[in-house]
């Protein structure tokens, strides 16, 4: 089985004169967990809906399992499960009715259908909950309800948009640890097992990934594992609190040839050795007279290695005018389906 | 977690007439658990058909003043056909409609992305509220004695089926008027403002005798009128009633000269869902 999970050439999409998607270049390996992460609007969604046949790409090529998107959308679609950013259930049914009702639209055979319900159910922890309406679950247990569908009929290759957001910070552990889980499973199978796509604007959560790409308006700015990106990145950030920061950027540029940066009242270096840096830092800003309050140092996260190839922080690119562009009337409709 | 998450223990079929018609079923099944959940709808959309049968019926029976002799027929008899068809005007509408709340709640999308046909999904709806429609005048079958109207098997067998089949159509219409709708406040209206013309201009209320041009052309180009006739005409085959009194209540369906025979009006009201359906299809294929 070497024919990749995800294979996409070129991919293009565009809504209008928008170009949501700007020809993007993706390959996924069987049993790989492969996080897409960018700010809203950069074009993850657009991407992960051709994934999954819900919409024609403009130009280029995307193939699934080996299966093309557009010329063979019913045989992807038999080989994927799928978990929206918005929610998919059936509120009045129970649970099990859910599970019940997607089975039979995806044709699964009946006599094992009974024990793979309840096989996802207590996965996800829900077999006690199988006969309540799922209008009595939480926020959180119809998020599990939806990942125990995506798996119901057996997917290879599971997509996850957004599957944490509007969660709380336990829940979004739990998600993670289905995801490990899966994970843990596909490494004893034959095939490479299950694969998992998921797309996340929490820059903590791709670090359980195997490799991420990073996208922003509309192209992969950066793609490789998690660790790999961080070296990239390669530098400790210094941030110190002081009296006066326009003496301080002084003392650094004249001092050390470094230019700090001022992010919400601090100054912001980037240094190899960020704990060899400090004693330095503080006998030299000393001699400028310039009173340190206080300092940390820490290691490159990826919201760092976010910050390195989009110029920006994925919070303030949501914020500013990239979010806005993303947020054009096209992509809110998308978003709404 | 000791879950073993084996990808060879269920695999989904290729597609087939199988698996469509599987498909087509559970949707089906869901709205009749949704109809067995909603014990205040069946009892709410009973109200306005009892209304119309006892109040509106009477009423306007005392003023028409029908003779009581042999072979004449009481108003809510005549009516009671023409009831029958608003009730499932009115739930088969709604029960076509109600795609707008799965869209709103996202559950159409679920239904949307299986590897099913689109059409095999909208099938199951129709089928679904043609169903519902049916159940819903079940109850009214039952108060036929009420009215004058003898509870012959054939003929509520009849009855039955055409009921059926114009739930269907009515449902496929609701269906591709919910096609483009994305909230239930916007649909409610667009089907109030459809719905009740196809009332009033079907033959339910009234017989289609005698009528001004306006009016006659308008009746003709109704759908509805093609399902509501023949429902009457079972009806009246089954009355002890003179041929002057059935020509006034039950005159058929005259196009110029010609009395389109009920035969032909079954196979148009059959040409009609096909159609609505169709165009609902298409609908939702270029919108989702």
């Amino acid at each position: 089985m070497n024919t990749p999970a995800v294979a996409v050439r070129g991919l293009v999409k565009r809504y209008g004169a928008i170009e949501a998607v700007r020809g993007i270049d993706l390959e996924v390996a069987r049993g790989e967990t492969f996080g897409f992460l960018g700010p809203n609007g950069a074009g993850k969604s657009t991407t992960i809906n051709i994934l999954c046949t819900l919409v024609e790409p403009t130009d280029g090529e995307a193939e699934v399992v080996g299966l093309d998107v557009v010329r063979e959308r019913a045989a992807v679609r038999r080989r994927i499960g799928l978990v929206f950013q918005d929610p998919t259930l059936d509120a009045p049914m129970s649970g099990e009715q859910n599970l019940r009702f997607h089975q039979e639209l995806y044709g699964v055979d009946r006599r094992r259908a009974p024990a793979r319900r309840e096989e996802v159910m207590r996965m996800v922890g829900l077999w006690d909950r199988r006969a309540d309406p799922v209008a009595t679950y939480s926020g959180g247990m119809r998020r599990r309800l939806e990942i125990a569908r995506g798996l119901l009929h057996s997917p290879q290759v599971l997509f996850l948009d957004e599957p944490t957001i509007g969660l709380d910070p336990q829940t979004r552990g739990t998600i993670w640890d289905y995801v490990a889980e899966l994970h843990r499973n596909a490494e004893s199978q034959e095939d490479g097992g299950i694969t998992v796509f998921v797309t996340t604007h929490y820059m903590d959560e791709a670090e359980h990934c195997d490799r991420i790409a990073i996208m922003n308006e509309g192209r992969i700015v950066a793609l490789d594992t998690p660790d790999a990106l961080k070296a990239q990145v390669g530098a400790d950030r210094v941030t110190i609190t002081t009296d006066d920061d326009e003496a301080a950027l002084r003392a650094l540029r004249t001092e050390f040839g470094l230019e700090g940066a001022v992010r919400e009242g601090a100054v912001s270096i980037a240094v190899a050795d960020g704990a060899g840096f400090v004693p330095r830092l503080f006998d030299r800003l000393g001699h400028h007279r310039v009173a340190i309050r206080s300092v940390t140092v820490t290691r490159p996260s990826l919201d760092d290695v976010f910050l390195a190839y989009t110029g920006t922080t994925i919070r303030d690119a949501e914020a500013g005018p990239a979010a806005s562009r993303g947020m054009h009337p096209m992509a809110m409709r998308m978003r709404g389906r | 977690m000791t879950t073993t998450m084996t990808p060879e223990a269920v695999r989904v079929p290729v597609n087939s007439l199988a698996t469509e018609a599987r498909a087509a079923a559970v949707v089906w099944q869901r709205e009749m658990i949704r109809f067995v959940k909603d014990r205040s709808r069946i009892l709410s959309s009973l109200a306005q058909p009892l209304l119309f049968l006892f109040v509106l019926g009477t009423g306007l029976g005392s003023l028409l003043g029908s003779s009581e002799g042999a072979g004449s027929v009481a108003f809510t008899t005549f009516l009671f056909p023409g009831v029958m068809a608003i009730s499932v005007l009115f739930t088969a509408a709604f029960a076509g409609i109600s795609i707008v709340w799965d869209r709103e709640f996202g559950f159409l999308r679920e239904m949307l992305v299986a590897p099913v046909s689109t059409a095999s999904i909208l099938i199951g709806k129709a089928l679904g509220g043609a169903t519902v429609a049916t159940l819903q005048c079940l109850v009214l079958l039952a108060l036929a004695g009420l009215v004058g109207v003898p509870y012959d098997p054939l003929m509520l067998l009849a009855m039955i089926g055409l009921i059926f089949l114009m739930g269907f159509m009515i449902t496929s219409l609701g269906l591709v008027l919910a096609a483009r709708v994305k909230q239930i406040q916007t649909a409610m209206p667009l089907v109030q403002l459809v719905i009740t013309p196809l009332m009033f201009l079907s033959g339910a209320l009234f017989p289609l005798s005698g009528l001004p041009t306006w009016l006659a052309v308008l009746t003709h180009v109704n759908p509805m009128t093609y399902a509501v006739e023949p429902l009457r005409s079972v009806v009246f085959d089954h009355l002890d009633v003179d041929a002057a009194t059935r020509a006034r209540f039950d005159p058929g369906i005259v196009w110029g000269t010609w009395t389109v025979p009920v035969g032909v009006q079954i196979l148009m009201t059959i040409g009609f869902c096909v159609l609505l359906l169709s165009l609902a299809v298409w609908r939702f294929r270029r919108t989702e």
